[in-house]
């Protein structure tokens, strides 16, 4: 696998959907690339974040520990899953465990380096503000509907 | 020592000052001759004044004294012609020039040595004074002052020692000679010749006596500057920290303003004394010329006389001018001397014999340790201990606690003998602490501060220097090596200076309970491993790096694990993965394109991988298997790449540090070489332009860059060059490279490496940390730990031990006093840079290792008290109290106090 895949995968997040091509291709250039062993988790619930992963290849289990600490799988992720991305936009600690439940290929973006982009290339933090604002409205919206319909089962239920 | 430079100078010289006086005077009558000879050649040889040809030599070589006749050729005749006596006198001048020439080379020789001798027993003698002074002097006098003085000040006495006696005499005996050849001529002519001397003999010790206070100043000031320099040296991350510089580099122009202006003073009075020295010097001319003239004109002296007293005051200048230039230099060494001396003997200084007393007895103490009275008043008059009185059994394990300044620390450094009490005294196991020589008290006692210091050199270098006190046995010396070892002894001898073997062995295995070296070093692990050092070491000695043929042991050792490794990964497919080994028949995707082709480590500069592509071998190399084309094509590649990632960032950016192959300052250059070359015929470019091409594919790691370049076909021809260059490698440049081979140990890489025999995996998660564990586990496996800690033992500390931390240092320093198995430790707040957790295991393992033997040790917190035999409380320089922890810490209110503040 070479950059130029490595920026195709890159370009098919909507984070990065909008970045420049040579923009993306220094970010896969000084990122790592980072294999896992089927077992072997990228990080764990309640760690401070400090990287970013986006599945080049296999698959791995999404894995929340509830207070009474019972596991419970949330999610499967696969080829093109870009996990643990909220950890290199603000400082919380990981809310699940990801562990790879086959070979695992992933590109690791680490937050320092992100952020050193980020402060370079200004249009790159631009592109980065609109897709969260646009996250921003897809969950306003769904906010709302939410509270429509906790309404109408409220009145339906009265 | 001596108060002044010649007393100096005569005690212990005095042969050979009386050696060159003699050797001087003998010398006169020869260099008499060589200015007669001349004289001879001329009026009788040449011009036949006063001869007649033929001449009988044997006549003329005899000579009367007191009426007897001594004839120099004895009964023989020796009958010449004119032109033969031209040639014979021609031969003896050039043997007088031989002979005159011969005795000063001997002379000067002589001198030089005598002088550096004196020079070599000086500096011996003030550097062993230094380790004689009390500790408190150094709180006053510094290192930038103490060295200039051994070093720079002291070097022009070495040149003046030569020629303190000699040439005085010399150049005084030539002065009389002439004079008095000058009273027999004519008294009143000489007279008139020396008429000024005495003025000049008035007035230039008047003003030179102006100089030398401008010396002494001069010297004083020169000393502050280099004590500056060296506090700079050592405050300059302070300097740095808060912004100081401009108010350092202020404070260092101002003293050398200082300096410039006595400089200055200096120039002008010196200048000022040779002004009138040569003055005074060309009066004498001007009182011949006219008060003789005037008498030669009134018929009062023959105008011969006059020319005679002209010509003999000519020869007066030279022996009365170097005679003013020693009175200037034995002013200037006599200041220097004294400057220097008085410096070297502060109060308080312990005799030679406290240092180089070697006792009978080495035994062991026992019994007791008791102080009486034990008071020690600092420089400002405060008693910092105060009447201590104490008996401690030499077999309990004793805490000293008291808050800061209580005079806890002091009373360590006094009952270690480190200070002397101002009154008081101590005594050890029978004997009286102040008459034992460093001997007993520092081989048997140990003290260990705050922050110890750990000397430059290998940590074995400082785990075991604290068992070298006096060679133990002898260094195997060649027969070239016994002579310089022969002349070595001598050359000390004779300046005063220790004679010991640097080479000899000097470590006492015995005090460290070892038989010899190899059973020493487990012996110094083990202390390293109880203070927690263990670890450190090992993982040192995995960095470390072996010569195969010193220890072809270990190299074998080393092998079997480099085994043990790969048949790990082979029963793993999971370990696998994790690091790619070398294999000949095989391109490794791990390692740089410049590493596969050589497929070893370069030794040396030869193949430094920044310059591989300038080597002509390896691209005679490239060529041979037809790869310069796909190199500079490969080259091509990078450089774009390396432009479309990093243009845009600013030339600062760290990213270019961490990534690019390309510097900052070269991107500009390698973009206009990208747009003025042709893809297609990069062949054509001038030389420059390929060479920065081809350097550029050496760097490429596929596994890490992925880049894309090193495609199968390119590897598959790498290997080809690989074997080229293996195969056709000339025998010059056999050394320059290290190749990997399964079976040999490789000795340019670290043991690690060794061990590996691969490259760790890009891009597995965790890869570094697993091989480590893994690696951990084959050494633990095949028993090597200890092997490898013992390479570890190697690490070069750095200057003062600025490689390892300071904590590292503490430690290093604890395990140097464990080592060699005091009867006393004493600790003073030796934990402090530690952790809390190092703390406690360092504090559990002393404890039990001392238990049944003496410890006393100043704690830095009262609470840390609680694990020892008896606890001392100290205050205000008083012993308050003494008794059991559990006891103290109900009972005593300042105890309480103190366990309450922590």
């Amino acid at each position: 696998m070479s950059l130029n895949e490595e920026v195709e995968l890159l370009r098919s997040i909507p984070l990065f959907a909008n970045i420049e091509p040579s923009k993306l291709k220094l970010l896969a250039f000084t990122s790592e690339r980072l294999a896992f062993q089927e077992g072997q988790s990228l990080f764990h619930q309640g760690d401070m974040g400090d990287a970013a992963y986006l599945v080049v290849d296999g698959t791995a289990d999404v894995v929340i520990e509830g207070p009474d600490g019972a596991k419970l799988t949330v999610a499967q992720i696969g080829r093109n899953a870009f996990v643990g991305e909220i950890a290199i936009l603000c400082d919380v600690p990981r809310t699940a465990t990801i562990t790879a439940t086959s070979k695992l290929d992933t590109l690791r973006i680490s937050k320092d380096l992100f952020f050193r982009l980020v402060n370079e290339f200004p249009t790159m933090a631009v592109e980065i503000m609109r897709e969260l604002a646009r996250r921003q409205e897809q969950s306003n919206l769904q906010l709302t509907e939410a509270n429509r319909r906790l309404r109408e089962l409220e009145t339906a239920g009265a | 020592m001596e108060k002044t430079i010649f007393g100096y100078v005569w005690r212990f010289s005095r042969r050979q000052q009386i050696t060159m006086t003699l050797m001087s005077a003998a010398s006169l009558p020869f260099l008499y001759l060589f200015y007669e000879v001349p004289k001879t050649i001329i009026n009788q040889a040449i011009q036949g004044l006063d001869v007649t040809y033929p001449l009988n030599l044997a006549e003329k070589l005899t000579f009367s004294v007191l009426g007897i006749k001594i004839p120099l050729l004895g009964p023989f005749d020796l009958v010449v012609g004119q032109t033969p006596y031209l040639f014979l006198l021609c031969g003896l001048f050039l043997l007088l020039v031989g002979v005159n020439q011969g005795f000063k080379y001997v002379i000067n020789v002589y001198k030089g040595l005598t002088g550096e001798r004196m020079l070599r027993r000086l500096r011996f003698e003030l550097y062993s004074r230094v380790l004689r002074f009390p500790l408190p002097t150094f709180r006053k006098m510094s290192q930038g002052e103490i060295i200039p003085m051994i070093t720079a000040e002291v070097e022009p006495l070495g040149g003046f020692i030569g020629d303190a006696f000699s040439l005085p005499a010399f150049q005084g005996g030539y002065l009389a000679t002439i004079l008095a050849f000058l009273f027999l001529q004519d008294w009143r002519m000489a007279s008139a010749a020396v008429a000024l001397y005495p003025l000049q003999l008035w007035l230039i010790p008047k003003l030179q006596r102006k100089v030398n206070l401008l010396g002494k100043e001069r010297v004083a000031r020169v000393r502050r500057l280099s004590d500056k320099i060296g506090e700079t040296v050592q405050g300059v991350q302070e300097t740095h920290a808060h912004d100081t510089s401009n108010f350092v580099l202020t404070d260092f122009s101002n003293q050398l303003f200082w300096i410039y202006g006595v400089r200055e003073r200096i120039y002008r009075q010196k200048f000022v004394i040779k002004f009138l020295n040569n003055s005074i010097q060309q009066l004498g001319p001007f009182c011949f010329y006219s008060i003789g003239g005037y008498f030669v004109i009134t018929g009062d002296l023959a105008i011969g006389t006059l020319v005679a007293a002209i010509a003999a005051h000519k020869d007066l200048a030279s022996p009365w001018k170097d005679l003013l230039a020693y009175y200037q230099m034995q002013a200037d060494a006599t200041i220097k001397y004294d400057q220097v001396v008085s410096q070297f003997g502060p109060a308080g200084m312990r005799g030679p014999e406290y240092q180089l007393t070697e006792p009978d007895d080495q035994d062991a103490l026992s019994g007791e340790l008791t102080a009486s009275n034990l008071t020690l008043i600092d420089d400002q008059e405060v008693p910092v201990v105060d009447g201590v009185s104490l008996r401690l059994s030499l077999d309990k394990r004793y805490a000293i606690v008291g808050a800061g300044g209580s005079g806890k620390d002091e009373l360590t450094l006094l009952l270690a003998r480190l200070l002397d009490p101002s009154n008081g005294n101590i005594n050890l196991g029978g004997r009286d602490a102040a008459s034992l020589p460093e001997a007993v008290t520092g081989r048997r006692i140990v003290h260990v501060g705050a922050a110890a210091f750990v000397f430059a050199g290998s940590i074995a270098d400082n785990l075991f220097l604290g068992l070298k006190h006096r060679p133990l046995r002898p260094a195997e010396h060649d027969e070239a090596g016994a002579k310089h070892r022969a002349v070595y002894v001598d050359e000390a001898r004779r300046s005063g200076n220790m004679d010991y073997d640097p080479d000899a062995d000097w470590i006492d295995y015995a005090a460290a309970g070892a038989d010899d070296a190899a059973a020493l070093r487990p012996a110094g692990l083990k202390a390293l491993s109880q203070i927690g050092m263990g670890d450190e070491i090992y993982q040192f000695g995995l960095r470390g790096t072996i010569d195969p043929q010193a220890r072809p042991d270990l190299a074998a050792a080393i092998l079997r694990a480099r085994v043990g490794l790969r048949q790990h990964m082979a029963a793993d497919p999971d370990l696998l993965v994790l690091v790619e080994g070398f294999d000949a028949a095989a391109y490794n995707l791990n390692a740089s394109v410049g590493e596969n082709l050589m497929f070893g480590n370069p030794v040396g500069n030869a193949f430094d991988v920044e310059h591989l592509a300038e080597h002509p071998y390896v691209l005679d190399v490239l060529a041979q298997v037809g790869l310069t084309e796909q190199f500079l094509s490969v080259g091509f590649q990078v450089a774009s790449t390396m432009v479309e990632l990093f243009a845009d960032l600013p030339p600062d950016h760290e990213l270019f540090q961490q990534f690019s192959f390309i510097s900052a300052e070269e991107l500009p250059d390698i973009q206009a070489l990208l747009q003025r070359s042709d893809r297609a015929n990069l062949a054509a470019l001038p030389d420059e332009d390929r060479a920065q091409l081809m350097s550029l594919p050496f760097k490429v790691i596929p596994a890490r860059h992925r880049l894309g370049v090193v495609d199968d076909d390119l590897q598959s021809k790498l290997l080809e060059a690989r074997r080229y260059f293996a195969a056709n490698l000339p025998d010059e440049l056999r050394s320059a490279v290290e190749f990997f081979d399964v079976e040999q140990y490789n000795a340019s890489a670290n043991i690690q490496d060794n061990i590996l025999f691969g490259k760790v995996a890009y891009g597995q998660a965790q890869a570094v940390d697993r091989v480590g564990a893994l690696i951990s586990a084959v050494i633990a496996e095949l028993d090597l730990h200890e092997v490898v800690a013992e390479v570890g033992l190697s690490f070069e500390v750095g200057i003062a031990g600025s490689r390892l931390s300071t904590a590292q240092r503490q430690k290093l320093a604890l395990a140097r006093a464990l080592v060699k198995r005091p009867d006393i430790l004493i600790l003073s707040e030796t934990t402090t840079s530690l952790d809390s957790a190092s703390q406690a295991t360092i504090m559990e393992a002393l404890l039990a290792e001392f238990e049944g033997r003496c410890l006393i040790w100043s704690v830095q917190r009262a609470s840390m008290a609680a694990g020892f035999d008896e606890v001392l409380v100290m205050r205000q320089g008083r012993l308050m109290e003494r008794g059991a922890y559990a006891d103290l810490s109900e009972r005593n209110d300042h105890v309480r106090e103190l366990l309450a503040s922590e």
